[in-house]
């Protein structure tokens, strides 16, 4: 998930803070896909990735782009509103309840030596390091991935040399959604959801991408496994309720003495 | 009168107008209308301190809910551990949080972190605190802080124990203290350095203005400005929750005024305010009148009034009705 929100900040330079509200959004997607069609949720991240995809490429495309020169707190203020529709619509919509589902192989749970492993948690592990090297050979090695990274590096050039640079920014909104998407999917089949969860998750994404590096995908991946390990250990040693406490400490340094994130390229 | 040189009549007849308007409200209010008067005045003053730090000098901060948090509990803890007043808490609450701004401040700007870099910076202090205040148990950690409630029949000024119409007018004397001083400091010499500073740090440094000492003095400014709106929070809702004093939402909330209004506006907090509580409580009504009860119905509309401002008015509502009222220099 904070793949997601890193592909759109480090292209199209616009802090997503709508995006734990689309996460929720793809989790009440799995929600019905589960209930309607008995859709295991790890085979409906697929469609939801999908449908994530072309609500983000609107939204950029509608909405986003022509906010792509104003300044800061203009854009911020855009997606907080954006964030705001998609909590309550979703508050009609499902209900404040928690919902969750139970897969067959819900209470399953794999030994590793001296640790016993969810089944759920091993299963959406695998899958998003498979939609992450995903994002990274697509980036890596197609074209379109190559242009992208190229509006990334220098709008104006990439301009001059004639992409379609808004087109290619809505691709890039499109792609973290459905990043957003699958996190969403995979989430569902771990934990409840319900629609106020998601300020908290956007919170979390953020903590995560910055430690890695704004921008850079390498960095999402290791500030995520820091972060979750920071957490899990200051949980263990101090009190769980504070764990989040050393995650925003951890955050603060970063910033302080790296503000590019540990992976992060230098900002131009 | 230096503070009026340059003011346009029409702009003072107006704010007179409105001053009037505001002391003479309470006499007519009912409970209700009384309670959403003071809200708007609330975020009328909150976000004016707030745009001395973004409005002037172009600090973003999305972290103020750290100061009004502390503003609150310093003052709350210190009137109900030892029976101090109020009046004699805010000076603790003030330097708690001038020394909270002065740290962030100081490790930002020392630092370089600026941009988006510098609001995120202040969401994880305002995170951090909000964490933390939840195992402070001095003040009652997660369980919150609650204040003896108080005898609404009896005005008690010095411990601020009275009617919330003893509230509104203690707002409105706040609020409009506020706007004086924005005023002047935008025509000091310190107010121009902010603005020259919000348009171009480099042009600024360049011509010898300090930029951390004034981007500093922004910061502690604010936040101490932040904290007296806490005070008066605690005493007025009598419970304080870091869970929500200390969010992020909170935080939100109290920027969305300034920005509607009009960022580096001295209206545009006020008219912001006005706007978004009145279409807040308006929407409520208009639902409660069509017997509409689903939640979120409210909020999705909120929602999109606010999308439809910051699409179609990028500078705030202020400065276009400004140029209508011909009251813009």
């Amino acid at each position: 998930m904070a793949l997601g929100l890193s592909v759109i900040f480090g292209v199209v330079r616009v802090v997503n803070f709508a995006h734990g509200e689309m996460m929720t959004l793809a989790m009440y997607l799995t929600l019905v896909l589960f209930t309607a069609l008995e859709l295991d949720p790890l085979v409906a991240l697929v469609p939801i990735a999908a449908a994530l995809f072309v609500l983000g490429y609107l939204l950029q495309l509608g909405l986003i782009n022509p906010f792509i020169n104003r300044p800061e707190h203009s854009q911020f203020m855009l997606l907080v509103a954006i964030a705001l529709i998609l909590v309550n619509v979703q508050l009609i919509v499902f209900g404040p309840d928690a919902q969750g589902i139970r897969t067959a192989y819900s209470f399953d749970s794999f030994q590793v030596g001296p640790l016993i492993v969810d089944a759920s948690k091993v299963y959406a592990a695998a899958a998003a390091l498979i939609v992450a090297a995903a994002l990274f050979a697509f980036f890596r090695f197609t074209l379109l991935g190559k242009a992208i990274r190229a509006c990334a590096d220098n709008y104006q050039g990439a301009l001059v040399v004639g992409l379609n640079v808004k087109r290619l920014y809505a691709l890039t909104f499109g792609l973290g959604a459905a990043c957003v998407g699958a996190a969403g999917a995979m989430l569902m089949a771990v934990i409840d959801v319900t629609p106020t969860i998601g300020p908290a998750y956007t919170l979390l994404a953020f903590v995560i991408v910055i430690t890695g590096g704004l921008g850079s995908m390498m960095g999402a991946l290791l500030g995520g496994l820091l972060i979750g390990v920071t957490e899990a250990l200051g949980g263990v040693l101090f009190v769980p309720s504070a764990k989040s406490m050393f995650a925003f400490g951890l955050l603060v340094l970063v910033l302080l003495f790296r503000p590019q994130g540990i992976l992060g390229k230098k900002a131009s | 009168m230096r503070l009026l040189e340059g003011v346009p009549r029409r702009g003072l007849v107006l704010l007179a107008a409105l001053l009037v308007v505001l002391a003479v409200f309470p006499v007519f209010a009912s409970g209700y209308l009384l309670a959403v008067g003071f809200l708007i005045l609330y975020f009328a003053y909150v976000g004016q301190a707030w745009n001395i730090m973004m409005g002037f000098a172009g600090q973003l901060s999305l972290g103020h809910s750290l100061y009004v948090g502390v503003g609150a509990y310093a003052a709350a803890a210190l009137y109900v551990h030892f029976g101090l007043s109020p009046w004699i808490g805010l000076g603790a609450s003030i330097a708690f949080c001038a020394l909270a701004g002065a740290v962030i401040g100081f490790l930002a700007f020392r630092f370089g972190v600026s941009g988006v870099y510098f609001a995120i910076l202040t969401i994880a202090f305002a995170e951090f605190a909000r964490i933390g205040f939840d195992h402070f148990t001095w003040v009652r950690g997660s369980s919150g802080l609650f204040l003896p409630v108080a005898n609404y029949a009896e005005n008690d000024l010095w411990n601020l124990r009275g009617s919330p119409r003893m509230f509104y007018y203690l707002m409105l004397g706040l609020t409009v203290a506020a706007f004086v001083l924005s005023h002047a400091l935008l025509r000091s010499r310190m107010g121009y350095y902010w603005l020259a500073i919000r348009e171009s740090p480099e042009a600024a440094q360049a011509l010898g203005v300090n930029l951390f000492r004034y981007k500093m003095i922004a910061v502690v400014l604010s936040a101490a400005m932040t904290s007296l709106a806490g005070v008066v929070y605690a005493f007025y809702y009598n419970n304080l929750f870091p869970e929500q004093i200390f969010h992020i939402s909170r935080s939100i909330e109290l920027i969305l005024g300034p920005i509607i209004g009009g960022i580096g506006t001295l209206a545009g907090p006020i008219i912001g305010a006005f706007l978004l509580t009145g279409l807040a409580e308006g929407l409520r009504e208009l639902m409660l009148q069509l017997g509409v009860e689903v939640p979120g119905v409210k909020q999705v509309f909120y929602g999109l009034c606010l999308l439809l401002v910051v699409i179609f008015l990028p500078d705030g509502v202020w400065p276009p009705l400004a140029k209508k009222l011909r009251l813009d220099r």
